[in-house]
């Protein structure tokens, strides 16, 4: 199934130079098949216009496609529609929480959002593997508020430290935010223990899951979090479009950030009352197009199987991990048994930009930097990275050409 | 190995960046000589060096720096160490703004070997948009501790 599923992208047949495309970079951004680009043509071409106003015919197809796109997110990550709420990005989306948060704990959003007040004595905590996107608005809040930001710490394999998780997360504890999945070690974290502490203590869970959404079944119903949030780019869809899910009797008492138009029931002159969620954080004219062509991306993961995705990805994983064993000088960064197929490493003698350079020659393309996680990386040692992520599209020849490429590096760059 | 990659990664470049002269502690106060300092980061990929210049009276400028990058950047700013223990200050600044321009051509400009000496093979990085940067990280702290070297010479004269 996943040899013939290439040909649905057209853009892994471009050429790099004179070499064949391999994309290992869909941790930072996934391709998209045709169909999703069909849609998201054909949404101009014959269904564009406002939503959620104006009694026209077209006006009600935009809608209507709008809507759809939300049905089909809570058909992928469980809930009802009115728990999808559409952002510009998932950071958008994890800053809604952390901002709307600080609000409650200045005063906003009047008795409902007292729950989320936080103030001195309190805390936060996060790990040390989090995306920058769910670090630094958490860093944010605590100054704000003058609670105390913590972090879970990693282990040398690349796993969480749970050995202190009881006295991390403790009575002061408001907020545990951490992510699903590490955007640079592939490691798929234990969520049903945190959540377990956190309910323990009575914290708010909120749940990175822009690597996991894409790449596994996931029902935040299931994983019981507060709130989550994942972007559509990196699942097939298009950019300009992220997700924050919750619990709806939470999403309905948090302050919204973003006000104006279409997220209001009544305004005066001198005061408005806000709807209830989605519409709620969702000011403004939205990305329709965006969320038309994601609905088509929804389907299109549901009929190949977000199950057979992540067995597909964990033997290439398997292929790559082996791979770059093999290879004298490397060390991989973070070696957990339970993973998605994303591998970081470091090339020892060789900077991460070099090595990237020297694979895009022969058009290989992965990441190279800090992938906005600059402490993780501090965390082992280094400054920058290289890394190589699958996807469904990936096929084991990927693996090997990436490889074959890399054993060159070193001896290229005079080390080896 | 594709022409791009040989042209991108000069021998000059690959030794430089492993020789990486001017690499080495920085004085700070313990300077005798007028001196700046300069610390950039490029937030893209991590790159960061710190570098300072030291003025002396007889008009010789001494840099160094110390810092951690690919090798373009490391190289770039071994090249500059070694040009600046041979030049003059208008000299460096003569270079400093070929090599400025020559980064911004695209790979469309000759790069004129008697201003720039060894500079001269990081003309296949203009190729690069991406690696621009990070051959102009150095000079970038050069200019700023320069100015910085200068004002303080300023300072010392009119004492």
């Amino acid at each position: 199934m996943f040899s013939r599923l290439r040909g649905d992208f057209p853009i892994l047949d471009v050429r790099v130079g004179e070499s064949p495309l391999s994309y290992l970079d869909s941790g930072a951004t996934s391709q998209k098949p045709q169909c999703v680009i069909d849609t998201f043509v054909e949404y101009f071409q014959q269904r564009n216009a406002a939503v959620h106003r104006g009694a026209h015919s077209l006006a009600v197809e935009a809608t209507d496609a709008f809507e759809n796109g939300r049905i089909a997110a809570a058909g992928l990550v469980g809930g009802t529609p009115e728990q999808v709420c559409w952002t510009k990005n998932a950071t958008e989306a994890l800053n809604i929480v952390a901002l709307g948060m600080d609000r409650a704990s200045h005063g906003f959003g009047g008795d409902d959002a007292e729950r989320f007040a936080l103030a001195p004595g309190d805390s936060i905590v996060v790990t040390e593997m989090e995306h920058h996107a769910n670090l630094v608005p958490w860093q944010q809040l605590a100054a704000s508020t003058g609670a105390q930001l913590r972090w879970l710490p990693v282990t040398d394999s690349g796993e969480l430290d749970l050995t202190d998780l009881d006295t991390i997360v403790d009575e002061s504890t408001k907020v545990l935010a951490f992510t699903h999945v590490s955007n640079v070690l592939g490691t798929i974290n234990p969520v049903d223990r945190l959540v377990d502490r956190a309910r323990a203590v009575g914290a708010y869970v909120v749940l990175d899951a822009c690597q996991s959404v894409p790449h596994m079944p996931v029902d935040f119903v299931d994983l019981d979090v507060d709130f989550a949030a994942f972007s559509a780019h990196k699942a097939l869809g298009p950019t300009g479009l992220g997700v924050l899910w919750g619990k709806s009797e939470l999403l309905d008492a948090l302050p919204p950030v973003l006000t104006g138009g279409s997220m209001i029931t009544t305004v005066t002159m001198e005061e408005t009352e806000f709807m209830p969620a989605p519409q709620r954080f969702e000011a403004g004219t939205q990305p329709v197009a965006e969320v038309a062509a994601f609905a088509t991306a929804i389907g299109y993961l549901a009929e190949v199987g977000l199950d057979n995705v992540l067995e597909h990805e964990k033997e290439l994983a398997r292929v790559l991990l082996d791979g770059i064993g093999q290879i004298p000088g490397i060390r991989i960064l973070g070696e957990a048994e339970d993973r998605i197929g994303t591998v970081a490493f470091d090339v020892d003698g060789v900077h991460a930009h070099d090595v990237g350079q020297y694979l895009d020659s022969q058009g290989i393309a992965v990441r190279v930097g800090h992938h906005c996680a600059q402490p993780l990386h501090r965390r082992f040692g280094v400054t920058a990275s290289t890394r190589a992520s699958t996807y469904l599209y990936n096929n084991v020849e990927d693996c090997t050409r990436f490889l074959s490429t890399l054993a060159e590096v070193r001896p290229f760059f005079g080390v080896a | 190995m594709s022409t791009q990659m040989q042209q991108l990664y000069q021998q000059v470049i690959l030794d430089q960046s492993r020789a990486r002269i001017g690499n080495t502690e920085l004085l700070r106060d313990a300077a005798a000589s007028p001196h700046g300092y300069s610390h950039q980061v490029n937030p893209t990929c991590g790159d960061e060096i710190e570098l300072e210049t030291e003025l002396s009276e007889d008009g010789t400028i001494a840099v160094r720096w110390t810092g951690d990058g690919c090798s373009i950047s490391m190289a770039s700013a071994s090249v500059l160490s070694e040009l600046a223990a041979e030049s003059s200050v208008a000299q460096m600044l003569e270079i400093e703004g070929a090599f400025h321009e020559l980064m911004h051509s695209r790979g469309t400009m000759e790069a004129d070997e008697s201003i720039l000496g060894d500079a001269a093979a990081f003309t296949g990085v203009s190729k690069f948009p991406a690696r621009i940067k990070c051959a102009l990280l150095a000079w970038m702290a050069f200019k700023d501790a320069l100015n910085q070297a200068q004002a303080a010479r300023e300072e010392k004269h009119n004492a």
